[in-house]
């Protein structure tokens, strides 16, 4: 965004998101929310439409809704009413969706973000719990499209926040850390490029010291961090140029096309549709007791916000480092674990971050098939700490461990890789060294310090590497000084 | 073997145990009758012929190893109607936009028949999607009364009803959303019974209004209608709408009162069903049921209930509303009828709708339609709602407080010349004026034939309870039908 922009006008961001959740049949069906199956193989009268196949409420979807009800500091409504939304598109089997409409289950809560110059709370409006569309795909050369219904039916929660972004970065940090916390939460796999997580955005301008919101434009289509960013940068670039140009900005729907780089309007919404919700009057309005809250409550999980806490708190980490290691809940459990096992939270979190995650990304793993236990990557760095080893030799062994899953101490034994720290014998090799070298020895006498590197290299090399430079190097000044 | 298909199902059952005859045999009875009368009634959509004898084979079978063991309907031939799912056979709910369905999976009622092994005979006409007091709403041709042929059997259930008065079936089952059950029943002289909202899974049931469906069984017999009502009740978690809530052994608590007086019931009677509306005989036929109730040990109450007379509106927004969005799925996409006319997606909507579904289901589609869209909610479907509930309040109160049962006419007219309201919705809605309060507060309620008017049509005393007091229904109808003489066997050969 251009500089005199952002002094002329305020962007207002509000976002929707929907998360599909991790339970293992779909929200009002038995079928199997798996993905990857063969089209239409995951379904069941209820998935169907079929004429008299009748909703039965997931309870595992609304555990998931509480948790992240509770997480988001909403409060969470003790009834809460499904209700229809009707349309017609082949990809909806019954003519209508079953979400929650003016009565969802959690309410007014806040999540508090991270950005570049300290912390932001931003308002969640409202989650409810709604039941996934199947997927429509649309054949160039043929007269037909094809409608697979796998997803349909697939428990969804919609998280609407409330219009308190005021830049794209602010809505790109949101969308990270909502999806962190969804992610600690074991409720969505968080995967944006899949669809299992999906961000809509609703964007206005307006004249810096304006009250009223500006006509606001729904961009769809935003599945991944970049495309939010990129796709509401453009937005407002769009609605800036229009504004100056004295153009009205048309309430509507636009789609991002990543391609163009550019935001498409897809339908007007100058007449919104009218969807004619209802209640369900084949689902019983769900009641949340006390009780369900309150365990519920009891077996949430650290969230990430409080994991970056204790992290820079307790650690005395770099904020860089906590972002990345609080970011998902195995690298911090793993990290947690780490320092347990050798109290040394600094140096851990650098192999974590530069080696682990280097390996991590060259062999495109992901961190639950890392194969190097916390206790494994700890003793390692124990090991050079007590300087049983190198530095040099601990990356070795660290790459031999990420081969083979081995203890630092198996490989260092297998190999014969300890370094030499006795001084008697160490001192044999300077001699034997020195002995061999008059020529070098003398040009040293005569003022050339630098070959005091030479002597050390050669040491190193006759004890392929094991030796330890430190006394290595005070037992060659000892001598040289002689 | 005529004879087989007058017999009630305690007869039945008798000549099973006994060996006089075999399910085969009662099956075969009634596919004979079904044969010979199905041209001129048009009852049954779908035989089941095939199946039917398949089933009545594993029944016999059953019944030679299991003996008294074996479940009281085993090897008893019933009639369902096309809104219940029937695995393998084609269920249309009697109308062009399901034909050709043919579901692969049973509704939960059906699913309960079969596992006692009862004969499936097949699927009854009805009113389309059960949108209809006559039965002349169905795509696949009017039912005739088996009482007199040139009039309506009443509806919607109007083919299950003609199957148990001609004698096609000894058992049927029906729905009722806002009368369809009771009113029929009356209409043909046979017993029905609509049970309290949740008593019976709809699961696989069509769905017209889901928070009016019901479906209940006709009977020719008290009796027989207990033993329906033993094999269709209970809770089912395919449905959230139905109830935990215990069974009575339904048949065997009739046992407890047979012969016994009604002696400790309290009958109201409320003022707001007896109108000038009311064609004189049934208005006088109530009330000799009533003095015979007298008779019988009851104690009569006069009781209000006093927003009777908004139950029709109520109803023809709620359900409207309901089928509109129930309906929604039949769009041509994966099942059913498809237009072969249509060139977009809209039109494929449009069209299959439009050449699919009858007159009268089109018209509440656009009602329901109409009083959900925004800006009219509130107005329409919200007050509905608010309204029911306070019809709901009338009945609690009355319950609560001054009665065990309710004593009604069902309807303010006995059959009506086919043809004759077929142009007026209005004076068609009008059939279920009685029958639709009930359903609205989900209660128990049922059809009790009593007599017949001067144009020898059969008249029926409708009985109201509180919610899951089916048994205390059955207690004055079993007394009621053994202190009078009308022949429910009339037309059954």
């Amino acid at each position: 965004m251009s500089a005199d922009s952002t002094s002329e006008f305020e962007v207002v961001i509000g976002l929707e998101v929907h998360a599909q959740l991790l339970t293992d049949s779909k929200i009002f069906a038995r079928s199997s929310t798996v993905s990857g199956k063969t089209a239409n193989t995951l379904t069941d009268p209820v998935t169907l439409g079929l004429p008299g196949s009748l909703p039965v409420l997931n309870k595992r979807s609304v555990d998931f809704a509480i948790r992240l009800g509770l997480a988001l500091q909403c409060s969470i409504e003790r009834t809460s009413i499904f209700a229809r939304k009707h349309y017609l598109y082949p990809d909806l089997p019954k003519g209508y969706q079953i979400s929650q409409y003016d009565k969802p289950i959690c309410l007014n809560g806040s999540l508090v973000v991270r950005i570049k110059d300290g912390t932001k709370k931003i308002g969640i409006t409202r989650i409810h719990l709604e039941e996934d569309a199947g997927k429509n795909t649309h054949l160039s050369d043929e007269p037909y499209s094809l409608v697979d219904l796998n997803r349909a039916g697939v428990p969804l929660l919609e998280i609407v926040s409330e219009p308190d972004m005021r830049s794209p970065e602010e809505a790109g940090a949101y969308m990270r850390q909502l999806r962190q916390v969804l992610l600690y939460l074991d409720i969505c796999d968080g995967n944006m490029e899949e669809g299992s997580l999906r961000c809509d955005a609703n964007v206005s301008i307006r004249r810096r010291g304006e009250t009223k919101l500006g006509t606001k434009v729904e961009v769809k289509n935003l599945n991944s961090f970049r495309f939010v960013e990129r796709a509401l940068e453009y937005e407002i670039e769009r609605q800036i140029a229009a504004v100056r140009e004295g153009t009205p900005i048309v309430q509507e729907t636009r789609l991002w096309d990543e391609a163009a780089c550019t935001t498409l309007p897809m339908r007007s919404k100058e007449h919104a549709e009218d969807y004619r919700y209802f209640p369900d009057p084949d689902l019983l309005p769900l009641v949340v007791d006390d009780d369900w809250i309150a365990r519920t409550k009891s077996s949430l999980p650290e969230l990430p916000a409080q994991v970056y806490e204790r992290f820079r708190k307790s650690y005395e980490l770099d904020p860089y480092y906590c972002e990345i290691l609080a970011e998902e809940k195995a690298v911090a459990r793993y990290y947690d674990e780490a320092v347990a096992f050798h109290n040394n939270p600094i140096a851990i979190a650098n192999w974590i971050t530069t080696e682990l995650f280097g390996r991590l990304n060259k062999e495109s793993m992901a961190m639950s098939s890392n194969p190097i236990s916390p206790e494994n990557l700890a003793s390692l760095i124990l090991l050079v700490d007590n300087k049983t080893i190198s530095g040099k030799m601990a990356k070795a062994i660290f790459d031999e461990m990420f081969s083979t899953g081995s203890s630092p101490r198996d490989i260092i034994e297998a190999q014969g890789l300890k370094q030499i720290s006795d001084p008697a014998e160490l001192e044999a090799l300077v001699d034997s060294i020195l002995s061999q070298s008059a020529a070098q020895l003398q040009a040293y006498r005569d003022g050339k310090t630098k070959m005091f590197g030479y002597f050390v290299g050669q040491v190193m090399k006759a004890s392929d590497g094991k030796a330890n430079p430190q006394i290595v190097n005070e037992l060659l000044e000892r001598k040289l000084k002689a | 073997m005529s004879e087989l298909t007058r017999l009630s199902v305690d007869e039945m059952r008798t000549g099973l145990l006994t060996g006089a005859f075999t399910a085969l045999d009662l099956t075969d009875a009634h596919l004979k009758r079904i044969d010979a009368t199905n041209e001129q009634f048009n009852s049954f959509l779908t035989i089941c012929a095939d199946k039917a004898r398949e089933q009545a084979r594993v029944a016999d079978e059953r019944i030679r190893k299991e003996g008294s063991q074996s479940p009281a309907l085993c090897g008893i031939p019933i009639a369902i109607k096309d809104m219940l799912l029937t695995d393998g056979v084609e269920t249309t709910a009697a109308s062009k936009i399901l034909k050709g369905f043919i579901p692969p999976y049973d509704a939960t009622p059906v699913a309960k028949l079969k596992e006692r092994d009862s004969i499936i005979l097949g699927k009854t006409n009805q009113d389309e999607f059960a949108m209809g007091s006559s039965n002349e709403n169905s795509a696949f041709g009017p039912v005739r009364n088996p009482w007199d042929p040139s009039r309506v059997p009443g509806g919607s259930s109007g083919g299950s009803v003609v199957a148990v008065a001609l004698g096609q079936a000894p058992l049927s089952l029906g729905t009722d959303t806002g009368g369809s059950i009771r009113q029929p029943a009356s209409l043909t002289g046979v017993f029905g019974m609509k049970p309290t909202y949740g008593r019976v899974s709809r699961y696989g049931v069509i769905a017209f209004a889901s928070s009016l469906d019901q479906v209940g069984p006709f009977a020719r017999s008290t009796v027989d209608l207990a033993y329906a009502l033993d094999a269709i009740c209970g809770y089912d978690s395919n449905d959230s709408t139905s109830m935990k809530r215990e069974v009575p052994a339904f048949r065997e608590e009739l046992r407890k009162w047979e012969g016994k007086s009604l002696e400790g019931i309290r009958v109201g009677v409320p003022k707001e069903y007896f109108i000038d509306g009311n064609e004189p005989d049934v208005q006088a036929a109530t009330q000799e049921s009533l003095k015979t109730l007298e008779k019988l040990g009851a104690k009569l109450v006069d009781i209000s209930l006093p927003h009777t007379e908004h139950a029709l509106e109520v109803y023809y927004i709620i359900a409207p509303a309901e089928a509109s969005s129930n309906l929604s799925r039949y769009d041509g996409v994966r099942y059913g009828y498809r237009s072969p006319n249509a060139k977009t997606l809209s039109e494929l909507y449009s069209k299959t709708r439009a050449e699919g579904f009858g007159r009268e289901v089109k018209r509440r589609i656009m009602i329901g339609t109409y009083v959900l869209s925004a800006g009219y909610y509130d107005a329409y479907y919200r007050k509905a709602q608010e309204v029911r509930t306070l019809i709901i309040d009338d009945f609690k109160a009355a319950f609560n407080n001054h009665c065990d049962v309710i004593a009604a006419p069902v309807s303010p007219t006995t059959a009506f010349k086919i043809g004759e309201k077929a142009q007026s919705p209005l004076a068609m809605y009008l059939a279920d004026v009685f029958t639709i309060p009930a359903s609205l507060a989900g209660l128990p309620g049922m059809s009790v034939p009593t007599t017949l008017d001067r144009n020898g049509l059969p008249i029926g005393l409708q009985l109201l309870g509180a919610p899951f007091t089916e048994s205390t229904l059955l207690r004055v109808s079993q007394a009621l039908e053994h202190a009078g003489n009308f022949d429910t066997r009339r037309n059954c050969s």
